[in-house]
Formats: structure tokens, C-alpha cells, sequence
């Protein structure tokens, strides 16, 4: 791989390039799921290429191709410098990249079993298991499994000297119980909504989610919402559950951060953000409880937003967010960090595949854990609603105004959790919610929750984000509007 | 046997041009994984072939910062054997890789319980010709792209706007062969060009999307979103509630594609379709009639299914009535009724969808529609719309870039945009009057023939700050 790399660049050098670099990625899949006690998808893909971005006459170029021939990455990287040309046809000013270190590495994500290698009747097996556990609960009309694993290997190297080779092991799980009676459908899903629980490692995480314990659960929730009652429209203290706290991160923290957001470029899709380059260091964006963070290091645990290097080979870093409820840190890259007077890039560049062109994404963006339990939170809390496991989710496109809704909800009283309610949903404004949060649960219910599923860019690339979360409080939150004058 | 892509010596603008293979050489790649099956002693095999080439010109603050092209080819298998299916893709067609890959599919086939409904591969089909390649469209360049996008940043600057968006153009094509003898095979050609004009914290939009780049006229697109921007001006905040709306195409369009699922008979099997207990019901306001047609003539799209099942036109809501769902080969077994050609490749376990809605339009122009509203809201397009509840189908969202008050029959001035929660059931019985339709595009479906309307009541639910 390495010498279609070496070829690639020397070709734009040749043709006038300069910066290239260049990635050679190889991505392995498997899909299975089922559905209703049969096998759903059954299905395994790879697909190998090479995407180069340059610069020359001060403008940016991508090109990709999957023929790995000499001619093909030849012919590849003449079309991006011909691209990067006809760029600077409409460009204001050269592109400039804050200085970087050159790498010679390889790294490897952690993954104790190699999900490629369990046979497939063990992983076919359990999920049919599953699924018979949700659907023989009477009420159920739909029970649904699914597992994907993802092996992505990644060459990179640039004009500037690195080679870095990079290998993640992703693997991801979740099962989901649907009633439909009457006029209503409910659901509910372990361990968590829309795929389940992802993380970079093997099959081990499989083993450890405990379908068939959790299977009858939630299928027996799933019925028994068509008797709750309606949730309530009110402003009511809030609890959320981890698995939400996380979606809440990525959508009302994650994406505002993103430093290409902030400087307008993605205002045609993706949107901007209501972090204007004026906040830095002195927006009070949470309470002085809320600590966040954007941490890419394997230290920070086995998320989608763990690696060595970013996709423009910029070294994992840990980046302060929120520190004491106050805004401190974007997620930048080398074109955009001198942007916001950093000297360094924050290493956020990221790509879906060889043919698509990296991109600021978010890493592992984390609440830190704070002092609670969860017993202790609900046993402090009068009068409030728990909400659990994501069901909708929308927010504005600067980030201000969000709308959640969740599968499940459970009134608590007097200190105790009480009676299950359905259709829950809340809404707010980004800081005002941020503010009004006055407890984080601990290290113990914390939890590297894994989004694999976040869309953005032209032409559109799907990432896996991280987002470390426990259960955490929230006062005065507007409660229900989803639900409201139907 | 490996095929090259065709990378002309000739340049454009210094820029290889690069082509679609002739079809015969995706033909011969699926002739070959057929050999390699029948060697193999697999009884059944379909094989797809799908080829893409693509580039895009991304522009942000007057200036291009994203400029992307990419070409690639994928072959995908499945392989049928005594009642187990599976699907193995991948980019690599050397004979090897190819007979790799119909290895593995067996053995990922091997490793599960048999499945008594799964049908043989269907025969040879007869299809009706589309012509949707346009040689301007393949052969529009980088430089072309991107003096386009140039011009419209220049219209922008001049305003004292900032314009972002995208310039993309491709060409795909598609051939499915089977062991049964079934030979399909489609390309097509597509362009986009989306703007997006600030002025200040106002900003509006505009899109187009064709087959025929010749069709997209950029600088009409960046003056429309210009002129808007500049009526966006300080925006007035008003009162959530139930409003009469003017949705343009977009808006409609990004809300009516979250339907599309719903009218697949396995959707209503499995009961997670919202038309689950109201097939044949009066459901919509009488002034709606939605089709699935593949051969109209501004829809894009292969008149052949997942299975190479030929395409059906079908009528789904006639004057408000749900009249018929779209069947997969295996759903119109179970149902007892004849496929409609709408099924996804197998296996899947979501049946089949209809990919070419064309929504039936009216006569009333956008403009006729301002007048006869007393107070009311323009709304140019939608954003970030996703499923409150999947029975009463209540969609939440944003209005973006571009929401106008109108009062007394005319645009007064912006608005702060707003949330809804709104049941799009309840909105296609509240249509007051419809537009001529035409093809449109948004962000959250795919594109769609579909009028513009004028909607009563029209719940919005929160407004935002901007």
C-alpha cells in the first residue's frame, strides 16, 4: 500500500502540489440482522482505494479512485491537482496549515476477539435467541436484532514525510421490541436506540451486553407503555438517562464546537453554529458542574472517536471543552486552528472512507463523571421525570433550539422512581438547558456511549462519534411540546 | 479479468477526463462471477454491477473550500442454495477476488436456518426504455463547476451577502444479471446546485436537481436566494401556534418523503406503517393523490427493482383515499397479489419502498396563494425532521432559511424561524390549494415530483432565536 501512497504523491509533486497526502483504506463489514424470529440481512462487504488531497496554487483538490494500479493513483492524483487548479479560480486567499510533526507509526485499536473470526452460527445464533425472547411476550408484533462489526484499515502518508498505519476493529449490537395496538405504536430497545451499543473493539463487547437477559425486559415495556399514561406538558425537573445524556452532548455540545461550522462552511447543509469565534473563553455554556471534553486517546476508552492519528495525521488529543461550566476549546484542524490562535491543530480531521475527503468531526466528546449515584440522585429528587433511550431527536441548524423525544419515561415522587409514562419528550434552548443542570451521576454509571451514525458533509459521509455520559439532573425543563395541541 | 475504467488521454482544463465503462464490460464481470458460481455448483445466482462517478464543488464565504471527485465500481453477489441466501460485495473484480467473494457468500449463506419463503431467482423481464444519460452532464469539468460557483459568489459579494452551497455533477450506471437468464441494465446522469445567501443573521436557499445539467441554471438559483436574504432582514418573533403555511416544494417534499415507508407491504405486515388499519380509508383531504411512477419523465431512477423486477407504476392515494401499497416479489406472495417491482436488494428485512413519488399538483400559484392569505407564514424549507410518533406520524422540525409573515395577502417581512410538531396525516387533509408540480429537492428525502400548498393550521410548537 505504501507504494501506491509514495506514487501518488510524487505525481502531484510533479504537477505543481504543494501539500498531498494520501490514504489507502481497506473496510471490511458484516451485517446481520433479524427480524420476527427469521434472518433479516445477511451480508459481508470490503472495498479498498485511494483518496488524495492536495494543494496547489493555493487551493485544495481531492481526488479518489479504487483502481491501485500505477496508472490508476497516477491518473488519480493529476485529476486532484487539475481540481485544486480549478479552485483557485474562486479562491480569497491560500490555503494555510498550522505546522505538524512527521510520524512513522503503527497503531492498533484494542480488540480481544476479532468479530471476522467467531462463527457466524454463534453470532446468528444469539441474535435469533434474542429475538424469540422479545417476541413470544405477548403485545409484541415486531422484534428486531441486529450486529455490525467493521475492520478498517488505513495507510496514510503525506508530502510532509508521515506514514502512519492504522487499524480499528468497530463492533456494534442492539435489539428492539415493537407493540402496535390500537392507534399506537411503541418500542423499546437495549442497550440502546437506532443500532444499539458501539465500540471500538471486538466480539467481546457482544458478549458482555447480555441480550437474553435484557430481551424479555424490553419487550415487556414495550406493551405495557400502551398503558401508561401520557406524559405530561409541563416545566418539570429532569432526569436523563446515560444513553440520552450522550445524544444530548453530541447534538447540543458536539456539533456547535465543530470549528468548520463556526466559520460558515458547512451553512449550505450541516449548518452554523451559535458559538461565533467571540465566545471562546467567555461564554458561560453549562453550570459550574458541567465538565466536557473532546479526548481521541485510547485513554479515554474504546469510543468511535478513538485513534493515534486523525485523518490529516495529526496525533489524538485530549481537548478541554467545558471546564467549570465555561466554553474553552473548538475542534479544529491544521487549516482552522490558527483561526482561534492555536498553534496546533486539535486533530479532529476524520474521513468515512477513501473516497471521501476528511473533515472536522467530533471524537469522544464526554461529560466528565461527577459525585452522584443514581439512588442517591432519584432519592434527592421531589418531583421530576427520568426519561430514557432516544426515540426523535432535532435541533436547529445554529444549535440553539432542540426538541428530544424518548422511548420511555418514569414519573419520580417524594425521592422514588413511580408509574412508567409514555410519548415523553423535552425541549430547550442549548445554554439555558446547559445551565440548569445541578447533578452528574458518577464514574460508575458512566458509560462511552457510541454514535454510529452521524451525517455530515457534501457529498454526505456517516461517523462514528463517542460520548462519554452518565445519568444527570436537570431543573426547569419544558416538558411534553412534542405532544402538545395534537 | 480485470476490466479498466476508460481514463482518456485527452484533458479538459488539465484534468483527465474519466468515463463510465462501456456496459459490456460490466456484463462480462457478471458473466464471469455466473461461471465461477456454476463451477462452484451454486444452483442460483444474481450478481449487480454498479458503477459511480462523481465530483462536487463545495463553496463557503464567497470562496471554493471542498472540490472532490471520485469514481469506483462494486460488485455484488448473492448466492441462493437450498433455501439460504447471502450478499457478499466488494470493489475488487480480479477473477480471484470475484471467486473469493462467491465463497464467502456461500459460507455466510451455510451458517443460518433455512427459510422456507425464500423464492427462487426470478427469469428474464421486459422493460421500458428510459433515456436519462446526458453527455453535458458527464462531461461538465472541474473548471466548468467551478466558474459557475464563482459567478454566483461574485452575485453575492455585490449584495453584501455571503453564499455557501455546492455545484456537483455524475454518472452512474447499473447492470443485474442471474443465473435464471434475467439481464438489466440502466446509467444515468445527475447534477445539483444548492445555495445558500447570508446577509447578516438572515439567510435563504435555493436548489435544483436534474438529469441534465442544461437544465440547472445557477445564477437564477443565486438570485432567488439572494433577493429572499434580503427580505429575511430582522426577522420578527412571533407567537408559537397553528398557522395557515405555504410550504414551497422543498418544504413539502421533506415532509412527505418520511411516508414513503409507510406504503410498503411489509412495513403494514410487520404493523410499523401508520397506514397499518386505513388501507382503502378517505385518510387525506380529497385535493391528494400520490403515484409512484418510475417512467415520468422528470423522475430519475432504474425501471427495475432490487431482484431486476421491472418497475410498476402505481397509485397510492387517490383523492385522499389510500388506494394501493408496493410489493417485493416475497410481500406479493404472502399478500396474494402481483409484485409491483418496488423491492430492495435481498436479503433485507424491510421488503420494498416507492423510490419515485410524484405528488399531483393544483393550479394555484405560489404567488396566488400570498394573496389569498390573510396572515400566514412562507416557509422555503425544512430542516432536520425526524419521527415524534410513528402512527399519527407527527414529524418534528425546523423551518430554515427563509420564513416570511405574510398579512393581508402579502410578504410583510421575515420571521424568527420556528419547531413544529406536526401530523403529516392531519396536514395532507388541511391542503387548501396546490401548485403545479415539478421536480424538487431538499436534504432529508430523496427527490420528488411535488407541488407547492397552502396548509391550515399547521402546528408550530416553539420558536428559536434566530
Amino acid at each position: 500500500m505504501w507504494e501506491y501512497c509514495e506514487n501518488s504523491l510524487e505525481i502531484a509533486r510533479l504537477r505543481g502540489a504543494t501539500y498531498a497526502d494520501v490514504r489507502v483504506m481497506h473496510l471490511r463489514q458484516r451485517d446481520l440482522t433479524t427480524k420476527s424470529g427469521r434472518v433479516g440481512t445477511l451480508g459481508q462487504s470490503e472495498s479498498i482505494g485511494l483518496g488524495i488531497r492536495v494543494v496547489a496554487n493555493g487551493a485544495w483538490g481531492f481526488a479518489s479512485t479504487d483502481q491501485l494500479t500505477r496508472e490508476g493513483v497516477a491518473l488519480c492524483a493529476a485529476q486532484a491537482v487539475a481540481i485544486a487548479r480549478s479552485s483557485a479560480l474562486a479562491k480569497k486567499e491560500n490555503v494555510r496549515l498550522v505546522p505538524e510533526g512527521t510520524y512513522v507509526d503503527s497503531w492498533q485499536g484494542p480488540c480481544l476477539k476479532d468479530p471476522f473470526e467467531i462463527p457466524l452460527e454463534t453470532q446468528i445464533d444469539l441474535l435469533l435467541a434474542a429475538d424469540r425472547a422479545m417476541h413470544k411476550v405477548k403485545g409484541v408484533t415486531l422484534s428486531e436484532t441486529d450486529m455490525q462489526f467493521r475492520k478498517i484499515d488505513t495507510w496514510f502518508a503525506s508530502s510532509s514525510g508521515s506514514k502512519i498505519h492504522q487499524r480499528r476493529v468497530i463492533s456494534g449490537c442492539g435489539i428492539v421490541a415493537t407493540a402496535f395496538q390500537g392507534d399506537a405504536i411503541q418500542k423499546r430497545s437495549y442497550p440502546n436506540s437506532f443500532g444499539g451499543q458501539h465500540v471500538l473493539g471486538g466480539y467481546e463487547l457482544i458478549e458482555s451486553m447480555d441480550l437474553l437477559r435484557h430481551a424479555p425486559r424490553v419487550a415487556e415495556e414495550a406493551v405495557a407503555l400502551h398503558s401508561a399514561p401520557q406524559c405530561p406538558e409541563k416545566q418539570s425537573t429532569l432526569i436523563l438517562g446515560g444513553s440520552q445524556l450522550g445524544l444530548q452532548i453530541h447534538e447540543s455540545i458536539g456539533h456547535p464546537i465543530e470549528l468548520d461550522r463556526v466559520l460558515g462552511q458547512e451553512a449550505n447543509f450541516a449548518g452554523t453554529s451559535f458559538l461565533t469565534l467571540d465566545q471562546l473563553h467567555k461564554l458561560r455554556y453549562a453550570s459550574p458542574i458541567v465538565n466536557v471534553v473532546a479526548d481521541a486517546r485510547i485513554a479515554h476508552g474504546p469510543g468511535l472517536g478513538t485513534f493515534a492519528y486523525d485523518d490529516e495525521g495529526v496525533p489524538a488529543q485530549c481537548i478541554e471543552v467545558i471546564r467549570d461550566g465555561e466554553f474553552h476549546g473548538y475542534l479544529s484542524s491544521r487549516e482552522t486552528a490558527h483561526l482561534v490562535g492555536l498553534p496546533r491543530s486539535g486533530g479532529t480531521m476524520r474521513t468515512e472512507g477513501w473516497n471521501r475527503l476528511p473533515m472536522i468531526r467530533m471524537t469522544n466528546i464526554s461529560i466528565l463523571p461527577g459525585p452522584w449515584t443514581v439512588e442517591n440522585l432519584i432519592a434527592d429528587t421531589d418531583d421530576a421525570i427520568l426519561m430514557d433511550t432516544n426515540r426523535s431527536w432535532s435541533i436547529d441548524d445554529r444549535r440553539y433550539q432542540f426538541q428530544f423525544s424518548t422511548e420511555i419515561a418514569w414519573e419520580i415522587k417524594g425521592g422514588k422512581k413511580s408509574r412508567m409514562l409514555k410519548n415523553p419528550s423535552y425541549s430547550g434552548i442549548t445554554t439555558e438547558f446547559w445551565n440548569s443542570c445541578d447533578a452528574v451521576c458518577n464514574a460508575d454509571h458512566w458509560v462511552l456511549w457510541g454514535t454510529p451514525n452521524c451525517g455530515k458533509g457534501q457529498p454526505m459521509q456517516v461517523m462514528g462519534t463517542g460520548h462519554g455520559a452518565a445519568p444527570a439532573r436537570f431543573r426547569n425543563v419544558k416538558i411534553g411540546a412534542a405532544f402538545s395541541n395534537q | 479479468m480485470s476490466p479498466r475504467r476508460q481514463q482518456h488521454a485527452t484533458k479538459r482544463g488539465d484534468a483527465p477526463v474519466v468515463a463510465l465503462r462501456p456496459e459490456r464490460e460490466l456484463h462480462k464481470i457478471g458473466s464471469t462471477v455466473l461461471r465461477l458460481a456454476k463451477e462452484r455448483g451454486v444452483p442460483e445466482a444474481e450478481v449487480h454491477i454498479d458503477e459511480n462517478i462523481q465530483a462536487l464543488t463545495r463553496f463557503a464565504n464567497n470562496t471554493i473550500h471542498q472540490h472532490v471527485a471520485e469514481q469506483g465500481l462494486v460488485v455484488s453477489i448473492r448466492t441462493v442454495v437450498d433455501g439460504r441466501t447471502a450478499r457478499v460485495t466488494t470493489n475488487r473484480v480480479d477473477e480471484d477476488a470475484l471467486r473469493a467473494a462467491v465463497e464467502s457468500c456461500l459460507s455466510l449463506a451455510a451458517h443460518q436456518p433455512k427459510d422456507s419463503r425464500l423464492l427462487p431467482l426470478p427469469g428474464k423481464q421486459n422493460y421500458r426504455a428510459v433515456h436519462r444519460f446526458h453527455a453535458a452532464t458527464a462531461s461538465l469539468t472541474a473548471e466548468e463547476r467551478a466558474r459557475a460557483v464563482k459567478r454566483a459568489c461574485q452575485l453575492a459579494e455585490r449584495q453584501g451577502q455571503v453564499a455557501a452551497g455546492i455545484f456537483s455533477s455524475g454518472q452512474s450506471q447499473s447492470v443485474l444479471v442471474n443465473s435464471r437468464g434475467l439481464s438489466a441494465a440502466y446509467r444515468q446522469t445527475n447534477s445539483s446546485f444548492s445555495i445558500t445567501q447570508q446577509q447578516g443573521s438572515a439567510a435563504s436557499w435555493a436548489k435544483a436537481n436534474a438529469g441534465d445539467v442544461r437544465e440547472i441554471d445557477p445564477l437564477r438559483l443565486a438570485k432567488i436566494a439572494r433577493e429572499k436574504a434580503v427580505r429575511a432582514q430582522n426577522p420578527v418573533e412571533l407567537a408559537p401556534g397553528r398557522f395557515t403555511v405555504i410550504l414551497e416544494p422543498a418544504a413539502v417534499l421533506d415532509l412527505v418523503g418520511f411516508l414513503f415507508y409507510d406504503f410498503a407491504a411489509t412495513a403494514v405486515a410487520d404493523k410499523r406503517s401508520c397506514l397499518s388499519g386505513r388501507l382503502g380509508k378517505a385518510i387525506f383531504g380529497k385535493n391528494v393523490t400520490i403515484i409512484d411512477d418510475a417512467y415520468h419523465p422528470q423522475q430519475l431512477g432504474a425501471p427495475f427493482d432490487g431482484e431486476g423486477v421491472a418497475r410498476q407504476r402505481v397509485v397510492l392515494v387517490e383523492r385522499g383515499v389510500v388506494k394501493n401499497l408496493v410489493y417485493s416479489r416475497r410481500s406479493a406472495k404472502r399478500a396474494g397479489v402481483k409484485g409491483t417491482g418496488h423491492g430492495f436488494p435481498l436479503p433485507n428485512e424491510y421488503g420494498e419502498a416507492p423510490l419515485n413519488l410524484v405528488v399531483g399538483g393544483g393550479d394555484t400559484s405560489v404567488e396566488e396563494m400570498i394573496a389569498s392569505t390573510d396572515r400566514g407564514l412562507l416557509v422555503t424549507r425544512l430542516w432536520y425532521i425526524r419521527e415524534v410518533d410513528p402512527y399519527e406520524k407527527i414529524m418534528t422540525g425546523m423551518t430554515r432559511d427563509g420564513l416570511f409573515l405574510i398579512e393581508n395577502g402579502k410578504i410583510t417581512q421575515g420571521a424568527r424561524n420556528f419547531r413544529f410538531n406536526q401530523s403529516v396525516l392531519e396536514m395532507l387533509r388541511n391542503v387548501e390549494c396546490l401548485g403545479p408540480a415539478g421536480r424538487a429537492t431538499g436534504e432529508e428525502a430523496f427527490e420528488m415530483v411535488v407541488p407547492p400548498m397552502k396548509i391550515r393550521d399547521f402546528h408550530l410548537s416553539e420558536v428559536t432565536k434566530f
